[in-house]
């Protein structure tokens, strides 16, 4: 048996994104069995939102980076940047090159509010990118230096990192690796009143604790004692009473009169947006009736800028796969999509979850493969792609972490292929 | 690094039990976090201490015996019980690994590393 092994080839296995996903599958891959995986990247950089998702502001999460970079420097690693699946190589040629294809693409569109006037919402997810100079994002226009009140609708924590940083003294954001871009634009905001809004009441949050203090500790709040009216935090499992509780106390704060403040609002869906000065969102007032969403009533607001915070979404990047729209999800078996096809991250899970858990989704499905792959049947040789435009490689995003030491974070890919020419 | 007989009188015990059942014994100085003997004894729990001891992950989430978590020196700060509140199969005498350092009263501490990847399957 030891014997086969040994004189067994490596199995070849590509992985789709170079985000959390795909690098903890990657990790697991190369240390337990005898693989070589090649991960193939749509930008020239990895780590897709550990580097154009996660709060600049948040410089300790990206510690993870620094195991993401053992994987990518391992000798059984391609890193393939600049590759964009689906465009520039399809599913059927990785399919005959590779014994598996993990498919860890995440979820990079966002969801709708789908209501009319949806044309002046602004979404969460572009200026995230934008804020992180992800490419596409990074020639964006917010207009902050004529806004006062800004409406987040959606209460996870995207909404509360992009609350975070609408709020942040500018000296705090000036220290972090923001793109200049955007440390210029919020130089000028002049943002002072954030509502984060749920359709929803606040047990039903999906933002996590931390977050949530980090924001209170950052901006005065004005949280309504009266929306906490009836809850027995007694009742709730720990998470959700620490959490419930931090509202409650943060509500009982006496008001003061405060240049800038935030606060939490429940129980309103926007029905519709119109503009002329400002914008007015009217929003349908809920009652949770058996913890179903009904209208009872009406109201209109008046605000500057409204953003759409309720959710990423995934893309459908091969037709030939199956895909479940609801969950936004490509449908499993505990990672396995069907023969030598496997999938984990968002695009599994659901776009929720922090990198904890889709590390341990990635672990689970790395296993999968493993155990899949483990009677010694031929191995398929990889793919040498051919292409007309240049593919990176890990020294290659080494020499633009290098380049982004001195200058800041490069916001093209344009930019990012000159200086690794 | 010299395993000189002095370094190994501020050594004590400790017992990383894993989610399968296995365990390793090794040794920590006294003053290191439990983190920092994970990274520096070179054992190998997947995926542990990804933020590298900051508060930001609680992949270092580690399980101790009561008596054990009742000799910790470290008091629980609201930081790291919300961390903690992300964590697979909390428990109440779960603790960051990170934040919880080796003392005399800790010799012989046997830690259970709670397997998150069962509990991943949404
Ligand atoms: C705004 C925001 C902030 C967050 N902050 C935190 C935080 O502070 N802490 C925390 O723990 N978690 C945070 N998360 C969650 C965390 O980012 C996710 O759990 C994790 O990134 C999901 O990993 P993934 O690999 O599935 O997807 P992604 O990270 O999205 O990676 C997917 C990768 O695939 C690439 N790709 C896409 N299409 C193609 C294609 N056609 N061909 C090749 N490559 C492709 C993308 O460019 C990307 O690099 C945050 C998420 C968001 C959205
Ligand atoms: S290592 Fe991340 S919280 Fe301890």
């Amino acid at each position: 048996m030891l014997a086969i092994k040994i004189i067994q080839r490596c199995k070849h296995v590509c992985v789709i994104g170079s985000g959390p996903g795909g690098l903890y599958a990657a990790q697991h891959l190369i240390k337990h069995g005898s693989m070589k995986v090649d991960v193939y990247e749509r930008l020239p950089v990895p780590f897709g939102l550990v580097r154009y998702g996660v709060a600049p502001d948040h410089p300790e999460v990206k510690n993870v980076v620094n195991s993401f970079n053992k994987v990518l420097s391992h000798p059984n690693v391609r890193f393939r940047g600049n590759v964009t699946i689906g465009e520039d190589v399809n599913l059927n040629q990785l399919m005959e090159a590779y014994d598996a294809v993990l498919l860890s693409y995440g979820s990079s569109e966002d969801r709708k509010l789908n209501i009319p006037g949806e044309e002046f919402v602004t979404s969460a997810r572009q200026f995230v990118g934008w804020y992180n100079g992800l490419p596409e994002n990074s020639n964006l226009q917010f207009d902050l230096s004529n806004s006062e009140t800004a409406f987040i609708v959606g209460q996870g924590n995207v909404a509360l990192d992009v609350a975070r940083i609408l709020l942040s003294p500018i000296d705090k954001l000036a220290k972090t690796d923001i793109a200049s871009h955007a440390l210029e634009t919020l130089s000028k905001s002049r943002i002072k009143r954030v509502s984060v809004i749920g359709r929803r009441g606040p047990l039903q949050v999906s933002f996590t604790i931390k977050e949530l203090r980090e924001l209170i500790g950052i901006c005065p709040t004005q949280f309504r004692e009266d929306d906490f009216y009836g809850i027995n935090v007694d009742e709730l499992p720990r998470p959700k009473k620490r959490l419930v509780e931090l509202m409650i106390n943060t509500s009982k704060i006496p008001l003061a009169i405060h240049d800038k403040y935030w606060t939490l609002e429940f129980l309103r869906s926007p029905l519709q947006i119109t503009k002329d000065n400002n914008l007015k969102v009217k929003f349908a007032l809920n009652q949770l009736q058996n913890e179903k969403v009904v209208p009872v009533g009406e109201e209109i607001r008046n605000c500057d800028i409204v953003f759409r915070s309720v959710g990423y979404q995934g893309k459908i990047l091969f037709p030939e796969l199956p895909w479940d729209e609801r969950s936004s999800i490509i449908p499993n078996v505990e990672g396995k999509v069907s023969e030598g096809i496997y999938v984990t991250g968002w695009l599994k899970t659901g776009p929720r979850g922090v990198i904890l858990n889709t590390m341990s989704d990635a672990f689970a499905v790395a296993g999968q493969i493993l155990k899949d792959l483990e009677s010694p049947s031929s191995s398929k040789p990889g793919l040498d792609l051919n292409l007309k435009k240049r593919i990176t490689s890990y020294e290659d995003y080494m020499k633009i972490i290098e380049y982004e030491k001195s200058n800041g974070k490069v916001t093209s890919v344009q930019k990012m292929l000159e200086i690794i020419q | 690094t010299a395993p000189v007989v002095k370094a190994d009188v501020e050594m004590v015990k400790v017992t990383f039990v894993r989610g399968d059942g296995s365990k390793v014994e090794t040794k920590g100085k006294i003053g290191d976090s439990l983190l920092d003997v994970v990274v520096n004894n070179d054992i190998d729990l997947d995926g542990f201490g990804a933020c590298e001891g900051t508060l930001a992950c609680s992949t270092c989430h580690l399980v101790f015996k009561k008596e054990d978590f009742d000799n910790i020196e470290e008091k629980l700060t609201d930081e790291e019980l919300d961390m903690l509140d992300l964590a697979y199969g909390l428990c109440d005498t779960s603790r960051l690994g990170c934040q919880v350092c080796l003392t005399k009263k800790l010799d012989g501490v046997e830690v259970v590393v709670p397997a998150g990847i069962n509990d991943a399957r949404i």
